[in-house]
């Protein structure tokens, strides 16, 4: 390159600001690339609330529901279930569900609108896998003190009968309470708090 | 009748100097391979470079012929895959040769790093080739995870799940990132159709450019070798190191061995055990996904699982997310973190084998636990062994500048 009579300055700066445009160029031509990864619009539109008949559950028996894609389960508990969860408060991590997700209604011990049904996110708070109920109180190769609840099978997270997370495992929170409401007594509105579409 | 192939010898002579004046082909073929001089003393751990070579071709060329009958759908996936197993002509053995291919790179290369490990191959000059290398491990790793999930059965929809939240840990970004990667609110067709584009297209590339960097990397410094000296220091008259041999015909000859050797392994599996008694391939993988029912004993394929198990270990879900990210990428700075006076095994202390079996142990273990019932017994070996994987790397930092080394030879020996 011939350097006699060069502007060196004029010559630094012209490739700087030549590198700078065509950097902020390749930078804003990556966006809508980017972007074509967010949730579709078509994706965004399935959230309908999902209406469930709950006439002939059961104590101790869980139906799942899918809503906005996530498994919900409406699970029954009997008085003696009931019974125990505020026993189990110092084995748990947030007994009174200050940091965990659920909406204000539910924020008590049941983690309910009405005690008798639970109505929660099935996915774990550690990495979504969908935890069994085991409803049974007695020993179990994981917990010799079980007084039944939800585990893991994923992370060996646990959970009592109120979705509550037990101390020592890898879940952070409590399972998650959807808004739901009762449209009568058998019918349940998942989506919907009482107080309005959520 | 010797004139007749002389002058064809001198067409064919013509012929690749008008092709050498335009395109360096005898120039490459003697830089890279006629007059590449590697070390003579090369043993079985110098078959696995050659072999994932092998491997990653195969991937290829069987990855291309599954992509004519998959269907990267949420619907249909999964009886696609049914298809080319029953019904396309020979199907079921291109997907075994696939699916059984992907556990033996990890094989191969698992098998190359712990070569690396034996006799310091990290080590300077070769930072950048071993840098290259954990690259085209990591990108493996996606390109396995992404792979996995294309059946769609239950281990790849959950797997998915699992892998996917992991970065659900990161504060702040967690939530919407995860969103960003499944292109749904929960894993689903979007999910499936982006991997696949990453597995069959993105990845691959991006291995190959990786693969070409490494090998170029390699040839610039030469290899290392089992005892850890560099044959360049001792040359001959003629600029020739004294312990090279020509990486053609020498070799060649010796991978092609091994690639023999390799290929009657290989296609005994895909014939008798492809599945490996679920290693392979899970049973769980065998039922289409169900966004309901989470299988009773999830676990990642064999490969993953040692990370796996660091990241049970821990009881917190951020800390458990960087500890297995940790474990990983750790490996990247052994380059900086072994500063022994030596490289190869046969000349370091007593101290450093131990080090290395007990890390080679932890590292099985982790493996073995991983896919464990989780009794509380279970949980604190698994603690434990995830404390003796990183102690490695804390203990070589510090030890090994006072490591007690026994002599090195001028010249390779065995």
């Amino acid at each position: 390159m011939p350097t006699d009579g060069v502007n060196n300055g004029r010559r630094r700066f012209l490739i700087a600001t030549t590198s700078v445009v065509g950097a902020t160029g390749v930078g804003i031509a990556a966006i809508p690339f980017l972007e074509s990864w967010k949730p579709s619009a078509k994706a965004q539109a399935v959230g309908a609330p999902v209406q469930v008949n709950i006439e002939g559950l059961e104590a101790g028996q869980l139906l799942k529901v899918q809503w906005r894609g996530q498994t919900i389960g409406i699970l029954r508990r009997s008085e003696e279930t009931l019974g125990l969860l505020p026993g189990l408060d110092d084995r748990l991590r947030d007994p009174s569900s200050q940091e965990s997700e659920q909406p204000a209604f539910a924020q008590n011990e049941a983690r309910s609108l009405q005690a008798e049904y639970l109505v929660v996110n099935m996915h774990c708070t550690h990495l979504g896998c969908v935890p069994q109920v085991i409803p049974t109180v007695g020993p179990e190769p994981f917990d010799e003190d079980w007084k039944g609840g939800f585990f893991c099978p994923c992370h060996k997270s646990k959970f009592d009968m109120a979705g509550r997370v037990y101390k020592g495992v890898p879940a952070p929170t409590n399972l998650r309470i959807p808004p739901y409401s009762f449209l009568d007594d058998k019918t349940l509105m998942i989506g919907v708090s009482p107080e309005g579409v959520a | 009748m010797a004139k007749p192939a002389s002058t064809l010898a001198k067409k064919a002579g013509a012929l690749m100097s008008w092709v050498d004046e335009r395109l360096p082909v005898t120039q490459f073929y003697n830089d890279h391979l006629a007059k590449y001089y590697a070390p003579k003393n090369f043993n079985f751990w110098y078959y696995m470079g050659s072999l994932a070579l092998l491997i990653l071709v195969m991937q290829i060329v069987t990855g291309i012929f599954l992509t004519m009958h998959y269907k990267p759908s949420a619907a249909e996936a999964f009886a696609s895959v049914e298809y080319i197993m029953r019904d396309v002509e020979w199907g079921w053995l291109i997907r075994y040769m696939h699916s059984t291919g992907a556990s033996f790179f990890f094989i191969v290369i698992y098998l190359h790093m712990f070569r690396a490990l034996l006799y310091g191959s990290y080590r300077k000059p070769r930072e950048l080739l071993w840098i290259f290398g954990m690259l085209i491990y990591l990108a493996l790793m996606a390109e396995a995870f992404m792979g996995y999930v294309l059946p769609w059965g239950q281990m790849s929809y959950w797997g998915a799940q699992v892998i996917i939240n992991l970065f659900g840990a990161i504060p702040g970004i967690g939530e919407p990132l995860t969103e960003w990667i499944r292109g749904d609110f929960f894993v689903s067709d979007a999910t499936l159709n982006r991997f696949f584009a990453l597995h069959v297209v993105a990845l691959p590339m991006a291995l190959l450019v990786l693969v070409v960097l490494h090998l170029a990397a390699l040839h610039q410094t030469g290899s290392n070798n089992p005892d850890g000296i560099e044959i360049k220091k001792v040359k001959g008259e003629d600029g020739i190191p004294l312990d090279g041999i020509p990486f053609h015909p020498y070799y060649t000859v010796k991978d092609i061995f091994g690639v023999s050797m390799f290929l009657l392994v290989f296609a005994f599996i895909i014939f008798f055990w492809p599945e490996a008694g679920g290693l392979f391939l899970e049973h769980d993988n065998f039922v289409p996904a169900d966004p309901l029912v989470t299988p009773a004993l999830i676990k990642p394929v064999w490969y993953f699982t040692p990370f796996y198990a660091i990241l049970k270990a821990v009881p917190d879900k951020l800390m458990g997310v960087m500890l297995m990210g940790a474990s990983v990428l750790v490996l990247f700075f052994l380059p900086w973190l072994d500063r022994s006076p030596v490289k190869s095994i046969r000349y370091r202390s007593m101290l450093y084998k131990i080090m290395l079996a007990l890390f080679v142990v932890a590292f099985i273990r982790l493996g073995i636990l991983a896919v464990s019932e989780g009794t509380p017994a279970q949980n604190l070996e698994m603690r434990i062994w995830t404390f003796v994987y990183f102690a490695y790397f804390i203990l070589l930092f510090f030890l090994s500048p006072r490591e007690k080394t026994k002599p090195v030879p001028e010249r390779v020996t065995h």
